[in-house]
């Protein structure tokens, strides 16, 4: 590549030994699994275990995002709407006396209905034609909401306070470790639904479309039925993490509900994990709600922050260095340490990096 | 009656900035292929850099245009050899994140250097002045706004169409590889439009600092804005975008008169319907 251009692309005969690499193993998961449900237990107090829930409700959604922007290479940055549908289908239909967990599988086909309606005009634009067209989709949304009657207008909501119990989804707000265990079983939930989608025909179809879609396409690849089929489970992903957002804060309006923010940082987390690595979500989710939380306490009360300026310089870095994210880096890292242990793993075809189960606060 | 004209004319004359704003991005987009996700914050940048110039310096955001036009190609340049340049070649998704990036960096700095508060320069020259044309009242800072647009957009108009430095950017943006056999190295072809949409986005801000405030997200509205001139001229059309700035601009102003919420809805809706209806635009090619 001494000359590169616009045109030139990854090259799909590589794609084999890519796919493989990046779907993730049992025992990855466990091992990963097992450090998340030992993290309350280990960090006891109520401000980590608040760091833990939001990590990983923003975890689920940014690998919602993932499985679209990731593996199916359409950069979605109106994800914010499927939150919202989420959100907002659990905010309204508890407020009229709903069981929440109810709600919440309602919001789902809801949101995954609404992912492919938007998709199935959006999908004909390619890269950043429909990058902008989600922007468009969402925000207008967004405007909608906020001045028509009916959903709370620029106010906003707030959910009844109830019973403290596992079928309110309430609980005790000194205590905050069931909101945490919910939030770990509705991660694998998602983790799960996404991985069994991934290691499918499916999966393998989406990522031959992100890496040449008109090669897909000559092999046979219905491409718009398959990008359809990403989206839509990718929306009720992503509403899963808005519904159960809406039940920990118990408020929602349009920006935290709806906004272009929200859509943003789940496009940060994805592209600062791992953009099209299964655990890059979760890892980049955890980072961004740690250092949002760090900074905003250092920086209390000054009107400035930091958060978005370490954000900001971290995509780039990343983009313009190691395009696999913190993740890619890890496994970099830890492949000479390995080496020098004598295991002799190679990164390339190593379908089980050890460095991806570094998932740690 | 009155009111509607009152809203084409004002319509037409915001229109001439957002026309000058989305010039630099297709400009980028139809040489690269890249779409600039920062561009309406270079034009934030450059509203601050001509705030700083009034605050520190005393000059009026009229004088304080060369310095923000200069500083924001600076700033252009430096966004293409410390980052864009860097990722051509890549994946199209790398090079969406990267200005997606820079976008999220360049509003982060903003807000952690000047803090979310707006700033505004309290009484500009252009202030002073007002016309009245029959029923129609036009303010001094909305027509100094529009002439300065449509002459800098103009100018990045001749450069691209008339310049034989401007052909050898086109050259490069049609084809990369005949380019450089021709003796032009397109990186330096690419670097240059940087240079240009720097140029027009920072004498943007700085005209606009003559009846806008300048804050850390002033630009987002802008470049959403520019996104749909940019579709809606046709993709990569310099003389599309300033005809389609116009256009959206008199839009904006009669949606502003009737449903003033919803002038962003519309103009996004707008962008909906042309890229699914007619992807190419009013005059982009293919």
């Amino acid at each position: 590549m001494s000359t590169p251009t616009v045109l030139d692309r990854p090259s799909p005969a590589r794609l084999p030994v890519a796919a493989a690499r990046r779907l993730p193993s049992w025992s990855t998961a466990v091992v990963i699994l097992a450090a998340l449900a030992a993290y309350p237990l280990v960090f006891a107090d109520s401000a980590a275990h608040n760091i833990g829930i939001l990590a990983l409700t923003f975890g689920i959604a940014a690998t919602g995002w993932n499985l679209l922007g990731g593996y199916a290479g359409q950069v979605s940055f109106g994800h914010a709407l499927y939150f919202g549908t989420g959100a907002y289908t659990t905010a309204l239909l508890v407020r009229q006396g709903w069981s929440p967990w109810l709600a919440i599988a309602l919001s789902l086909p809801l949101a995954a209905l609404l992912a492919a309606a938007v998709g199935w005009p959006c999908f004909r634009l390619r890269h950043h034609y429909y990058s902008i067209a989600t922007i468009a989709v969402a925000e207008i949304v967004f405007i909608l909401v906020t001045n028509l009657p009916g959903l709370g207008q620029a106010n906003g909501w707030e959910l009844p306070v109830v019973e403290q119990s596992l079928a309110n989804l309430q609980f005790s707000l000194l205590d905050k470790r069931p909101y945490y265990y919910v939030a770990l079983g509705f991660f694998c939930l998602a983790a799960l639904a996404v991985w069994l989608f991934l290691r499918g025909r499916a999966g393998n179809y989406v990522r031959a479309i992100r890496d040449d879609q008109e090669a897909a396409a000559a092999v046979g690849i219905d491409v718009h039925r398959y990008k359809l089929a990403a989206a839509a489970l990718s929306g009720a992903v992503t509403a899963l993490a808005g519904g159960y957002y809406v039940m920990y804060v118990l408020f929602v309006d349009p920006p935290s509900g709806l906004g272009l923010d929200l859509s943003v940082s789940f496009t940060l987390m994805a592209v600062l994990g791992g953009v099209g690595r299964f655990w890059g979500p979760l890892l980049g989710a955890w980072v961004l709600v740690f250092v949002q939380d760090v900074t905003r306490q250092e920086f209390s009360g000054s009107g400035r922050s930091i958060d978005l300026l370490l954000y900001g310089a971290l995509i780039v870095l990343v983009s313009i260095t190691e395009p696999g994210g913190l993740l890619a880096i890890g496994q970099r890292l830890w492949a000479p340490v390995a080496r020098r242990l004598g295991r002799g793993r190679n990164p390339e075809t190593d379908p089980e990096p050890a460095g991806s189960a570094e998932v740690k606060p | 009656m009155t009111d509607l004209l009152q809203s084409v004319v004002n319509g037409l004359l915001i229109g001439a900035v957002f026309a000058l704003v989305a010039v630099g991005l297709t400009l980028i987009y139809g040489v690269m292929d890249v779409i600039n996700f920062a561009h309406g914050e270079m034009v934030m940048l450059g509203m601050y850099t001509s705030f700083f110039a009034w605050s520190l310096l005393g000059l009026d955001p009229l004088l304080s245009i060369p310095l923000a036009g200069v500083s924001i190609a600076l700033t252009g340049a430096l966004m293409y050899f410390g980052a864009v340049g860097r990722v051509l070649g890549r994946s199209p998704l790398a090079q969406v994140i990267v200005t997606f990036g820079l976008q999220v960096f360049l509003r982060g700095l903003a807000q952690f250097l000047w803090t979310p508060n707006t700033r505004t320069v309290p009484r500009p020259w252009a202030a002073g002045l007002r016309w009245e044309i029959g029923p129609v009242v036009i303010g001094g800072p909305q027509v100094i706004m529009a002439v300065g647009a449509l002459l800098a957009t103009g100018a990045v108009a001749y450069f691209m169409n008339r310049t034989r430095l401007g052909g050898a950017v086109r050259a490069a943006g049609e084809d990369p590889a005949a380019a450089s056999l021709m003796g032009i190295d397109p990186r330096k072809m690419y670097a240059l439009c940087w240079v240009i949409a720097g140029l027009a986005t920072g004498v943007a801000g700085a005209l606009l600092m003559n009846s806008y405030s300048a804050s850390p997200t002033a630009g987002v509205s802008f470049v959403l804005m520019a996104f749909v001139v940019v579709a809606f001229g046709g993709f990569g059309s310099i003389t599309g975008a300033a005809l389609a700035g116009l256009l959206v601009g008199v839009a904006q102003g009669v949606v502003g008169l009737y449903a003033p919420s919803y002038t962003l809805a519309a103009a996004l809706a707008l962008y909906l319907v042309v890229v699914l209806v007619r992807p190419q635009g009013l005059l982009g090619t293919r």
